[in-house]
């Protein structure tokens, strides 16, 4: 009887454990500082770091969720000043068409070695 | 054999590609570089006036100069003192104006940093939250602009505190 309702509670807790009871702009804050470089720390994202530079760009953040910008054009404006880099997922475009494709192409050849071993043996 | 030789082939330019990659991803320096923002024009923007806390606007700032110098400084940033005697000697200097931009600065502290170094700026902006900084397209302190006061167009950066050699640099700019 005990046993069963440790399954459920656990059950439960698993179901939950994702879900998190903060409001929808904390949320988007930290969704889009966790995509930001903080570009005078070492290997750190806004999200991590407590740098002055980090700081303000959450504020900014803030500041623009509160004017109503999505996130899009909050990554747009911080590009125009500090550049592609601050961004840690790139955008597909001429410049980064390698980047998304080399992974691809590699996992499409591995694909094909293998393929041709399992025949081979067969 | 003709197998053995496309997988030689193969081997050979993979790896060539991928020497390549590094050799040119690692040696491109993506931290502090200032070409993004140098030439670009900064926006208008609105704060108030260090002493006074009166309103300021950037645009309407020294209307009567050419160039102006930006120099963006905190009381608590050690190198901003180190390069304050510069700041001052290239103010002695230059027909610019020089800008202050105190950064998340307490304004106590600011006051006895001015007092005890001097103060060389022509007018002090505020910076509380430090999103003036962002807008211009700022690292950090200290930080200095050179900034054509007719278009409001960066014309040069320097990072970090300013040297003898920055000086000549700034002087032979603005004197051209």
């Amino acid at each position: 009887m005990n046993n069963k309702f440790n399954i459920v509670y656990l059950l439960i807790f698993f179901i939950f454990i994702n879900y998190s009871f903060a409001d929808e702009k904390i949320k988007r804050i930290d969704k889009v500082s966790k995509n930001l470089r903080c570009l005078i720390c070492q290997g750190q994202s806004v999200y991590d770091s407590q740098s002055e530079f980090a700081l303000s760009i959450r504020d900014l953040i803030i500041k623009k969720i509160d004017e109503g910008q999505t996130d899009e054009e909050i990554y747009d404006y911080l590009k125009v000043k500090y550049g592609d880099w601050i961004i840690y997922d790139p955008k597909l475009d001429k410049n980064t068409i390698l980047l998304w494709s080399i992974p691809l192409i590699l996992f499409i050849f591995g694909g094909l070695l293998i393929f041709r071993k399992v025949i081979i043996i067969k | 054999m003709v197998n053995k030789k496309i997988k030689l082939f193969l081997i050979l330019s993979s790896l060539i590609f991928i020497f390549f990659t590094f050799y040119l991803g690692l040696n491109k320096n993506n931290y502090y570089t200032t070409e993004n923002i140098v030439y670009k024009k900064i926006e208008n923007f609105e704060s108030y006036e260090f002493f006074s806390n009166k309103k300021i606007n950037f645009k309407n700032i020294s209307p009567d100069k050419k160039y102006i110098i930006l120099n963006i400084w905190s009381s608590w940033c050690l190198p901003c003192r180190k390069e304050h005697k510069n700041l001052t000697e290239l103010r002695e200097n230059i027909e610019a104006d020089l800008i202050g931009l105190n950064y998340k600065d307490k304004f106590e502290n600011a006051k006895s940093f001015l007092s005890e170094l001097g103060n060389p700026y022509d007018i002090i902006i505020k910076d509380k939250n430090g999103l003036i900084s962002i807008e211009i397209g700022a690292y950090g302190v200290p930080e200095t602009y050179l900034i054509n006061n007719i278009n409001k167009k960066i014309i040069k950066k320097y990072l970090g505190p300013i040297n003898e050699e920055n000086i000549k640099e700034i002087q032979s700019l603005v004197n051209q």
